[in-house]
């Protein structure tokens, strides 16, 4: 028994160093994948919000897939397909494309939505002042329309922030995935996944609060 | 008959009824009015209990409405209420809106109860509407829904607060009249109300409340004639 | 750049074994909803009229289910539990943790389908000589069934993506399995593929069964 008994180790000050590292990776790849997922997503709603007809039949469908497969399957898809076509990606760069990807496709639609929460009369009361369509789109639709979706946004890039654990299944050592190792190692359970939870709790409380308070705020 | 006895009503500290003693006879239509905030709508909310009271007694034919052993529920068949927002059903039909309470609360059958409910809506004039769900009615037809709601537990009194406060100017008519018509059916009302017209017109009596206290209480003709009370006459003055 | 076979024959082979899983996918999910709006009610119920421990208690898990990942709390009730000992069956795992996450979801989801009914709506009742519960059971309830119809199809379509999850924790429904032949055959995008189009048409199949029977449920 001796020999289980050390390769057991415990939990050492060392292995709060190596979460802490994961933890990063974990904050890295989410901040990468939501900007990169908004900035995309919000071009998929202006697209959804004026091609209409068109994009209602093309891209629609098609973002539509990212929100109805689970992502752990887009994940094993894509990162199996890339090479077919060529493409050498690591588990980060796989990662970082379907999340940015399944970001944009959650985005599109609450764009779209702040887009016709400013509805016509306001654009029309923007346009008769002489504002172009771009200025109008800049300086009547974006901070209206983006006030009004907030809320959602916070609550899609929240959510894609907890998603990002599912990239642990390409291989790349996220938070969670350094807890499981570090689990089958130390045998505390309970401890490390205490550290997790504490550690994506502490990053999505205080913003969903914060999200909540600028919705009722705005509300009145 | 309801009678009541030297009744306080408390909302924390604000002191909203201060010694209400009142008696509303068997057939008797009496008009309450008075500022907003005069605590009329809250009179008719301890009449059927659903304010509780700090002191005093509120008795209906003898039952004494806020005792603790008072089945609640049995004595609020007497008394029908009509509020200002209409509060219809929106998940009912007019007629399931109707029909709901004598199932449940007086457990008629359901064809009964549909029954009951159909003529009550011919009653009110919603004889068209019966399947029609209340989003689709407006604000008059909705409050004639409510009073048609009441009448089907079969109440020996109607309380109305404010009943058509909330309604568009030219909705006011087709409620009115219908209240018009449970009054010449000698139904006994108390209608907390803004509109002095049906006041003066239709009632009996006429309560003037002010800052929570009756100020005074007679014959339309005396109120609207010669008022004993300073505030009587200030308001009068004001709302006409 | 597509020197790579595509080889769909023995996809085609384990099909009827896919299936099979898919069908232990939708009873797990549909088990989890069914526990998760009954738990959901309580808690709804319990942070809107109580207070003292029951209150907190409803208020962490709801929390803790909104701002941990899924997956955190798969692996809580996987090697978390078996910190005191208490080792679950995969199945166990998967239907604990999507129970745990569904009931916190939808315990907002309620919350906010009550505070949306006015009370007045109970006053007009109780007038009726209506007792709270039957106020409540006649009156309350279907409007907020109404108002938390969507977001349980929601919640039910989120389910079913979830339960891919079981795939970590060694729970061979449909995603489970898929990795099970894939890594047997190496055609592991042939597989996946096959399991995104599986999904794909089950959740299909709910939203449009949601939108049919909500057209014979809500007339008004």
């Amino acid at each position: 028994m001796e020999p289980t008994l050390k390769f057991f180790s415990g939990f050492a000050p060392n292995d709060l160093w190596y979460m802490g590292e994961a933890a990063l990776r974990t904050l890295w790849i989410s901040v990468l994948s939501i900007s990169l997922g908004t900035v995309l997503g919000t071009l998929f709603g202006w697209m959804l919000y004026e091609g209409r007809r068109a994009a209602a039949l093309t891209l629609a469908p098609v973002l539509d897939v990212f929100r109805s497969v689970p992502l752990i399957i887009q994940l094993v898809l894509f990162y199996n397909f890339a090479p077919i076509v060529g493409l050498n990606l690591d588990p980060f760069a796989s990662g970082t494309v379907i999340l940015t990807v399944y970001t944009a496709a959650l985005v599109a639609n609450v764009a779209r939505g702040g887009i016709e929460a400013v509805g016509a009369p306001m654009r029309r009361a923007g346009r008769s002042l002489g504002l172009s369509y771009w200025q109008d789109l800049r300086h009547v639709v974006l901070p209206i329309g983006g006030r009004a979706v907030f809320p959602s946004w916070v609550g899609v890039a929240l959510g894609v922030m907890k998603d990002s654990a599912l990239v642990s299944v390409l291989g790349y050592v996220e938070l969670l995935k350094a807890s499981q190792i570090l689990i089958t190692r130390t045998q505390e359970p309970f401890l490390i996944l205490a550290l997790a939870g504490a550690f994506y709790f502490a990053l999505s409380y205080p913003v969903s609060r914060y999200a909540t308070y600028l919705e009722n705020r705005w509300a009145q | 008959m309801i009678s009541i006895r030297d009744l306080h009503k408390y909302f924390g500290a604000l002191h909203v009824l201060k010694g209400i003693d009142l008696d509303v006879q068997k057939g008797e239509v009496l008009s309450v009015i008075g500022a907003s905030g005069s605590g009329k709508s809250t009179l008719l909310y301890c009449i059927n209990g659903l304010e509780a009271i700090q002191d005093g007694t509120v008795t209906v034919d003898g039952t004494d409405v806020h005792a603790k052993g008072t089945d609640i529920n049995t004595l609020r068949q007497k008394l029908g209420m009509v509020f200002q927002q209409w509060n219809s059903f929106p998940h009912l039909t007019a007629l399931e809106n109707v029909a709901l309470a004598p199932r449940i609360v007086k457990g008629k059958p359901k064809a009964e109860a549909r029954d009951i409910a159909a003529k009550q809506l011919q009653h009110v004039g919603l004889g068209e509407k019966l399947d029609v769900y209340p989003s689709a009615l407006s604000g008059g037809q909705q409050q004639r829904l409510a009073i048609a709601r009441a009448l089907a537990m079969e109440p020996e009194y109607m309380l109305f607060d404010e009943a058509t406060s909330a309604l568009d100017p030219e909705l006011v008519g087709e409620v009115l009249d219908t209240m018009r018509l449970l009054a010449d059916e000698g139904m006994t009302m108390i209608c907390v109300t803004h509109e002095m017209g049906f006041a003066r017109d239709v009632s009996d009596r006429v309560a003037f409340f002010h800052q929570g206290v009756m100020e005074e209480i007679g014959p339309p003709a005396q109120i609207f004639g010669d008022a004993r009370s300073e505030h009587t006459r200030k308001f009068l003055a004001n709302v006409r | 750049m597509f020197d790579y076979n595509f080889h769909w024959r023995p996809v085609m082979k384990s099909l009827p074994d896919l299936l099979e899983a898919a069908a232990l996918t939708l009873q797990v999910a549909v088990l989890a909803m069914v526990l998760g709006i009954v738990i959901g009610l309580c808690l709804a119920l319990a942070r809107l009229h109580l207070r003292g421990p029951v209150y907190w208690f409803a208020t962490v898990w709801v929390e803790l289910a909104r701002n941990t990942p899924a997956l955190f709390q798969l692996f809580f009730f996987g090697f978390g539990l078996g910190a005191f000992g208490l080792h679950l069956s995969p199945y166990l795992i998967v239907l604990a943790g999507l129970t745990f996450n569904c009931a916190g979801y939808l315990a907002e989801n309620f919350r906010g389908g009550f505070k949306a009914v006015p009370e007045t709506q109970i006053r007009a009742s109780r007038s009726l000589g209506m007792t709270p519960w039957q106020a409540y059971s006649r009156v309350v309830i279907p409007q907020v069934f109404r108002i938390v119809y969507h977001p349980i199809t929601n919640q039910m379509v989120w389910a079913v993506l979830m339960s891919s999850l079981g795939m970590l924790v060694g729970f061979r429904e449909l995603s489970g399995e898929t990795q099970f032949f894939a890594s047997r055959s190496f055609r592991i995008f042939e597989y996946f593929a096959v399991t995104a189009v599986i999904y794909y048409a089950i959740v299909k199949v709910i939203l449009l069964s949601s939108r049919l029977m909500a057209a014979r449920l809500f007339r008004y």
